[in-house]
């Protein structure tokens, strides 16, 4: 009895057969049913408009002069519920789309070690879709949307209760979120590009133990989203030109024990907003031009924001509310003017980032206007030489003299 | 015209106060980049330069150079030449004059440090926000045949639009903060020359702070090339209006 499962793994390997398919009606539908497990089918370019495809049992699913898969605005194309199955070098287009059933070009209903590769999307609802799935790998799509609103379009790759997935070297671009995790835990997200989505590039909720590295996410409505998560770890990303009277390079909501290290913040109207947020250590990143690099409210406890690099900001750091648990140490403030006497690269006065007028305009926002002016400039002196209003437990009490190089 | 342009300008470069602005603004512009390494907080002194410093100097010294000319210009009006001809030749000699002190003594050195979109802003502004206030100097200058008198004006318009008017526009922002103001305090801005020029600086400067204001006022006027078409535009009529005014008491006046 031991020894079956072993020569049936033999067997099978010797007899897997490959499936060739040509454009002609229903010709996928046909190959899958034809199809044993393990068998691999290669389909040949051309347009193929079969309705929804239903994948159950293992395949290997190769596209060759990438074959383009028409939904025609109607239905689900590929609904796999088969574990090890390989999507490869095929061309979604024109999904079906719906609200109430969440149509998406391939969607994976509770399957493990699904490979989705190489594979283009064109004007999809949902794109990828994985349902309650473990180990799936998402790698080299692109994906293009063209949504208008958050109410009408879907996401580029949306992932609800999945583990251990990886996402990696996708593009997507023109969908409401352009990556979505739900309830998924110990993924990992790498060198993916997502940029123009209509609200986030990226949206966590309720998603544990992740990562996320050397992603570039920009031009998205309102940037980036990690809520309501726990260890989370987000290292050489690049958050850029999110711009908007909401967009934020980076937004933790009620996110604890997670790290933000070595990121690019540049040209944002906020580099990072901290809400209910702890235990985060923030460093080794570069704040470049944004608008306001870090807002950090009140109700943040316990965050580390060290070493690093704020430059050309119009605001370090603003907040909205006097007391402050956080610590701000040995960063490099373009703004500040003290002295280091005993030369060890750290200045010998403390550095205060939260300026009076960004205080001002956490209430009177439209106090913008009459930034940079002479009589504004004068009361900021004022307030740094004598701190009457900003808050008094929140500076760097080692700023650094030099920029880090990072 | 063109002569006497030719004749102020030899004039005026002569007196070597200009000279003596020129060397001023290279100093201090080429000390903010030395001592500084970064090229981005050199240009926030740099601003402050230029919304007081500027101004002041233009304005003072078109009003006491219109004084002082006032001889030269009388033999002029002798000639067979316009009275129109003879004031816009010497605008636009003391304007040239400045302008040039202006683009030698921080445009060079600017430019070499710095060659980004908010220093050629910066630039800009520094030329709109001269012939502006030389403007403002001849309307001082012609509106009073008192040399004391018209620099008194002058002087206490600069005090004006440098320091009071935004000091106003501060202490309306605190007071009626919960009333939607924003129109209204925008369009006061307008009013004033230097919060126009600073304007120009912070839509190049400070959008990303800008496009992150809530309300659309800002976001529709300021965070796009409009605002600082619009902005651009302003402070041309700013330039023309105290010029065309001071023209016309000019015309009509028993020199």
């Amino acid at each position: 009895m031991f020894f079956i499962p072993f020569w049936l793994l033999h067997f099978s390997s010797v007899t897997a057969n490959v499936i060739t398919v040509l454009p002609s009606p229903n010709a996928i539908a046909k190959a899958i049913a034809e199809s044993s497990p393990g068998d691999t089918i290669i389909i040949h370019s051309g347009t193929y408009r079969e309705g929804n495809l239903k994948i159950n049992h293992s395949l290997t699913i190769l596209g060759k002069g990438l074959p383009v898969i028409d939904g025609q605005h109607k239905v689900e194309m590929l609904s796999i519920s088969a574990h090890h199955t390989t999507i490869k070098g095929l061309r979604f287009i024109n999904s079906g789309k719906s609200n109430s059933d969440d149509l998406a070009a391939i969607k994976l209903y509770s399957t493990k070690h699904v490979t989705i590769q190489d594979n283009e999307f064109d004007n999809n609802f949902f794109c990828i879709y994985l349902l309650n799935s473990d180990s799936c790998t998402i790698t080299g799509n692109d994906i293009k949307g063209y949504a208008v609103n958050e109410q009408s379009s879907g996401n580029g790759i949306h992932l609800w209760k999945c583990q251990h997935a990886v996402i990696k070297d996708n593009t997507v671009s023109g969908h409401r979120d352009g990556i979505y995790f739900e309830f998924v835990t110990d993924s990992r997200i790498e060198k993916n590009k997502s940029f123009s989505n209509i609200r986030y590039g990226l949206h966590f909720m309720f998603s544990d133990r992740n990562a996320y590295s050397n992603n570039r996410f920009y031009h998205n409505g309102a940037g980036v989203a990690v809520m309501y998560s726990k260890n989370i770890h987000m290292t050489g990303n690049t958050f850029d030109l999110n711009r908007g009277s909401a967009a934020y390079g980076l937004l933790l909501k009620d996110i604890t024990d997670s790290r933000i290290i070595s990121n690019r913040f540049e040209y944002n109207s906020i580099g990072i907003y901290m809400e209910g947020s702890n235990r985060i250590i923030v460093s080794g990143n570069n704040f470049h031009n944004n608008g306001w690099a870090v807002r950090i409210l009140s109700n943040c406890e316990s965050n580390e924001i060290v070493r690093n690099n704020f430059t050309a900001n119009s605001f370090d750091v603003s907040t909205n509310g006097p007391a402050s648990s956080n610590t701000f140490h040995n960063n490099y403030w373009d703004k500040y003017e003290g002295y280091d006497l005993n030369r060890d690269l750290a200045g010998d006065i403390p550095y205060r980032p939260v300026s009076l007028y960004a205080l001002l305009m956490e209430r009177i926002p439209f106090a913008l206007i009459l930034y940079r002016s002479f009589v504004v400039t004068i009361f900021e002196r004022m307030e740094k030489i004598a701190p009457a209003i900003t808050p008094v437990d929140l500076f760097d009490n080692q700023p650094r003299m030099k920029p880090w190089k990072l | 015209m063109l002569k006497i342009i030719k004749y102020v300008l030899l004039d005026i470069v002569r007196s070597r106060t200009i000279i003596g602005y020129t060397v001023f603004l290279m100093l201090a512009t080429w000390g903010m980049f030395m001592l500084e390494s970064n090229p981005s907080k050199s240009m926030l002194s740099l601003i402050n330069i230029l919304l007081i410093v500027i101004p002041l100097v233009s304005i003072i010294f078109s009003t006491i150079h219109f004084y002082n000319s006032y001889e030269f210009m009388e033999l002029m009006l002798a000639q067979p030449v316009k009275r129109s001809t003879v004031f816009a030749g010497s605008y636009a000699g003391a304007a040239l004059a400045l302008c040039m002190a202006f683009i030698i003594g921080t445009g060079i050195p600017l430019v070499t440090f710095d060659s980004s979109g908010a220093a050629i802003a910066l630039l800009i502004s520094g030329i709109l926000i001269t012939l502006i206030f030389v403007s403002i100097a001849y309307l001082c200058a012609a509106l009073s045949r008192d040399k004391a008198k018209g620099t008194g004006i002058a002087i206490l318009s600069w005090f004006f639009f440098a320091i009071i008017y935004d000091s106003l526009l501060l202490f309306i922002l605190f007071l009626f903060a919960d009333y939607p103001i924003e129109k209204f305090l925008l369009a006061l801005t307008f009013f004033n020359p230097v919060d126009l020029v600073r304007l120009i600086l912070l839509l190049k400067m400070d959008v990303a702070a800008l496009m992150g204001m809530t309300g659309a006022v800002y976001s529709q006027l300021l965070g796009s090339v409009n605002g600082m078409l619009i902005a651009g535009l302003v402070s041309i009529i700013w330039i023309l209006w105290p010029f065309a005014l001071a023209m016309r008491i000019f015309k009509r006046k028993d020199i």
